[in-house]
């Protein structure tokens, strides 16, 4: 690295594809894997995405890891972040329920709601 | 336990190791974490090698091998059971789990069982509080364990 | 047999043929035909998919895209976006009444309102081995702009304005360790990452560098600058595998970038960093041990002075900070010291990561401003405690802090307070005990971590802790007199004021706080030898009460044959031959074993 211009470069090119706002192109979701997410199943969570995302030939989406989401007890958590639309966080996930979030959410834009944090939330699990 | 250790090929490892690490400052503690790796523990003749090895007296060596948890003397079992003993799992029941364990593998805490399948330790934190309690079976993880639970793992190895 | 790439599912279901699906498929045909592309997708009419109030339906395969309410118009669309350029046409996709204002991020749950994310901002945001993610949330700026726009003396200036203290424990002023390294004279000066978190429960450092590896990264690089060091190391506990593996990829990709090595943003500054493993010693938390581990040598602290700062690694000038510290640094130097000192106390500036565990609704890892009260984190963050039980304590401060009980809860988190309270802040540990936690018990087991980590340099913590852990051993048994309570605080004292290193100085602190605020527990255990949660074996009895409708079933679940009585009778339970192992409290149906 010799400039900050050279840092911007990088910067404007990675940019799109980290746009968390509504705005964003295409879709992006995040694989909570700390310990605690690979612990409780994220492995097999983030497979079932990858492998119904390429069955579907889906294109514009981005399936990444990343680092502790901060509520281990409803890990796996994966969060979406789609163009449209604000973030969606899943939580207690397992290969099959992200194989529904790929077809439902993803493919045909309808958020599954028994599987987001607020239905957690609200069944009133205190 | 019938896995020879001491073969040849983990002594040309072992020296290729030290080797790659010498000119480094502070060399010792990565070499014996490798040699704990390659060996699975760290005995008095590979103490020796890298003794000389380094010019570190052995009686040094022998300080750090027996000071630090990591690294052990003898070799472990095939399987070694850890189960987390930290503040949130201990709240949450480790320890009835840890006994319950014990009385399955037939093996004392902090000792391997006689046919060498089992390492039984009571381990540190391992940072999944979230899970808690949780055990590891070499790099599996369970979390959010009951009592009930237990017979199922140990029954899988 | 003809292969398609897209097979085009169209109902042809009763409702959606009276909406008109044949015009539809006849459509879909004749745009294809268009494009040419008959021979690559298929049409085929299917039968109902129950969703006749939406029809017609169209579903596109292999993308499984659903589409409702198409009309003749809106095939071409269908054709042209997404058969032939494969994007889906987002706006024709079935959408079921969503219902707005539903909570579906975490975001807006009552988990995160209260947190504010600077040490943690990237965590569960960017992919922790995509270095071109951290740089597009701003990530290398700062090292950028204190590399070509600041001096040295003014890192440290802003280091010193912004107020951040020490997140590892102590809470020493960061901007003036660093002013001290800076100053001191040596030929060769380090800088180094105290990542070796060992506090049982804590997990805040790991999960910083299992989720934002590089933010650690160009921090040290900057503290490198500030003070003068080309080399830095990064003590971390071997027991983290993830982190470990996850920082070696991030400082490979920040060296092909050239933000770690020579000539860093084409200035003269030389930078490189090296991971060091830690080997299972808690002690080598402490920061002269963990240097002598470093080294290559027994993790046993040495005496300060010499501070690192003036001594440390090799004996040269040394800079340490803990994770935590040094992930705050970069959003310290890109948004300035005025804004970080505008968060938080007086005296404790900026947030504090905490992992929450016990008896806690969210277990987690969260990030709050300071001051911040510990009943906001625990009934609004952590959402309470499970079960309806009441609330007992929180230890912060793992096994040098101690237990807050519930009449202090209202207390803003920071520094200060915190060790007023008899705790402290620590590493960022708060576990949650409720009701059924004893607290003598929990004192012991952290008296025991403290017994078992010494390092057996310094008597008052080897012997010390170990003679305390004898009189807790002897309550928890039943075997306490009273004046035990007065040699707990007459050898606590002690190894508080002669223990050599931080790990002896404050290994009594449990004890202490367990003392002072639930001296009647252990009065309990010693005086009417009960144990009142529950906890303590040696101290329970079990008694069969006249619930008992002799079904038996305890008696065959005793292990020992201590319960005598015959069907359909009283039961009863021979104190003499129980273990008190608990088999027959949870056998009975009738809940007529009490303890």
């Amino acid at each position: 690295m010799k400039s900050i211009q050279e840092l911007e470069k990088i910067r404007q090119a990675a940019l799109e594809k980290v746009n968390l706002r509504t705005d964003r192109k295409g879709t992006r979701i995040v694989v909570g894997m700390a310990t605690c997410g690979i612990s409780a199943g994220a492995r097999p969570v983030l497979m079932a995405l990858l492998e119904e995302a390429q069955k579907r030939n889906l294109e514009d989406v981005i399936i990444t890891q990343t680092g502790c989401i901060g509520v281990c007890r409803l890990e796996p958590i994966i969060e979406v972040y789609k163009e449209g639309e604000g973030k969606t966080t899943y939580v207690e996930m397992t290969a099959d329920k992200a194989k529904k979030v790929i077809a439902d959410h993803i493919v045909n834009g309808k958020v599954v709601d028994e599987y987001t944090i607020g239905a957690y939330e609200d069944k009133g699990v205190k | 336990m019938a896995r020879n250790l001491f073969t040849e090929e983990n002594f040309q490892r072992l020296n290729e190791v030290i080797e790659a690490n010498r000119q480094k400052q502070g060399a010792l503690m990565p070499i014996l974490h490798e040699a704990q790796k390659i060996f699975g523990c760290v005995p008095m003749e590979v103490q020796k090698i890298i003794a000389e090895k380094l010019l570190i007296p052995l009686s040094e060596i022998y300080g750090v091998v027996t000071f630090y948890s990591q690294f052990t003397l003898e070799p472990r079992g095939e399987y070694v059971v850890g189960v987390c003993m930290g503040t949130a799992c201990y709240v949450r029941g480790a320890q009835p789990i840890l006994d319950k364990i014990s009385q399955l593998t037939n093996t004392k805490v902090g000792k391997t069982s006689e046919d060498g399948k089992f390492t039984l330790e009571a381990t540190r934190c391992i940072g999944a509080c979230g899970l808690a309690p949780v055990i590891t079976v070499n790099e599996d993880v369970y979390g959010r364990l009951e009592l009930k639970d237990i017979p199922g793992i140990i029954e899988k190895y | 047999m003809e292969l398609f790439r897209s097979h085009v599912l169209v109902c042809g279901g009763t409702g959606c043929t009276s909406s008109g699906c044949q015009k539809i498929i006849d459509k879909m045909d004749t745009e294809l035909k268009k494009h040419q592309l008959e021979t690559e997708v298929k049409v085929i009419k299917t039968g109902c998919f129950g969703l006749c109030e939406a029809g017609p339906i169209v579903i596109v395969y292999p993308e499984g895209a659903f589409y409702s309410r198409i009309e003749e118009k809106d095939v071409e669309r269908i054709v042209e976006e997404h058969l032939l350029k494969g994007r889906i046409v987002t706006s024709l996709l079935f959408k079921d009444a969503v219902e707005e204002g539903k909570v579906k991020s975490i975001d807006e749950v009552g988990f995160y309102q209260k947190q504010q994310r600077v040490a943690l901002r990237n965590c569960g945001v960017i992919n922790p081995e995509e270095i071109d993610e951290y740089i597009a949330f701003d990530g290398y700026k700062a090292l950028a702009k204190v590399l070509t726009e600041m001096t040295p003396e003014e890192v440290i200036d802003v280091m010193k304005k912004s107020g951040l203290r020490g997140r590892g424990g102590g809470g020493f002023p960061s901007g003036l360790k660093w002013e001290f390294t800076a100053k001191a004279t040596g030929d060769q000066k380090y800088v180094a990452c105290n990542a070796d978190e060992g506090d049982p429960g804590a997990f805040m450092d790991r999960s910083v560098l299992e989720g934002d590896p590089h933010a650690i990264i160009e921090a040290m690089a900057i503290a490198g600058y500030a003070v003068g060091a080309d080399m830095g190391y990064v003590y971390i506990r071997a027991e983290y595998p993830i982190a470990v593996k996850r920082l070696q990829i991030a400082i490979e990709a920040a060296k092909e970038y050239g933000l770690l090595g020579k000539n860093i943003f084409g200035t003269d500054f030389n930078f490189d960093l090296e991971i060091r493993l830690g080997a299972g010693a808690f002690v080598c938390g402490e920061e002269t041990a963990l240097i002598n581990s470093i080294e290559g040598k027994r993790g046993m602290p040495r005496p300060r002075p010499p501070f690192p700062a003036h001594k440390g690694i090799w004996n040269k000038p040394t800079l340490l900070n803990n994770v935590e510290t040094y992930a705050n640094v970069p959003q310290i130097m890109l948004k300035g010291a005025d804004w970080f000192a505008g968060i938080g106390t007086e005296k404790s500036k900026g947030t504090k990561v905490f992992a929450l565990g016990g008896k806690i609704n969210n277990t987690g890892l969260l990030e709050i401003p300071m001051g911040t009260t510990l009943r906001e984190v625990i009934y609004e963050v952590g959402g309470g405690i499970p079960n309806g039980k009441a609330f007992k304590a929180v230890q912060t401060g793992g096994p040098s802090g101690g237990c807050i009980p519930a009449a202090h809860l209202d207390t803003p988190i920071d520094y200060d307070n915190l060790i007023a309270l008899g705790s402290m802040m620590g590493s960022g540990g708060m576990i949650v005990m409720d009701e059924d936690n004893c607290m003598v018990d929990i004192a012991r087991f952290f008296l025991d971590f403290t017994v078992d980590e010494s390092c057996g340099k310094c008597a008052p913590c080897r012997i010390g802790t170990k003679r305390m852990l004898e009189l807790l051993d002897k309550i928890i048994e039943g075997k306490g007199e009273i004046e035990d309570i007065g040699r707990l605080e007459d050898l606590a004292n002690t190894i508080k004021s002669a223990s050599l290193c931080g790990l002896g100085q404050t290994a009594p602190n449990p004890v202490l706080s367990t003392l002072h605020y639930f001296k009647h527990e252990y009065e309990a255990h010693i005086i009417d030898k009960k144990c009142p949660a529950g906890v303590c074996q040696a101290l329970l009895s079990y008694t069969i009460t006249d619930a008992c409708k002799g079904c038996t079933l305890c008696k065959k679940a005793c292990p020992v044959d201590a319960i005598i009585g015959e069907k359909k009778e009283l039961h009863r339970i021979d104190e003499a031959k129980c273990i008190k192992c608990g088999a027959c409290l949870d056998k009975c149906p009738f809940k007529a074993i009490v303890i």
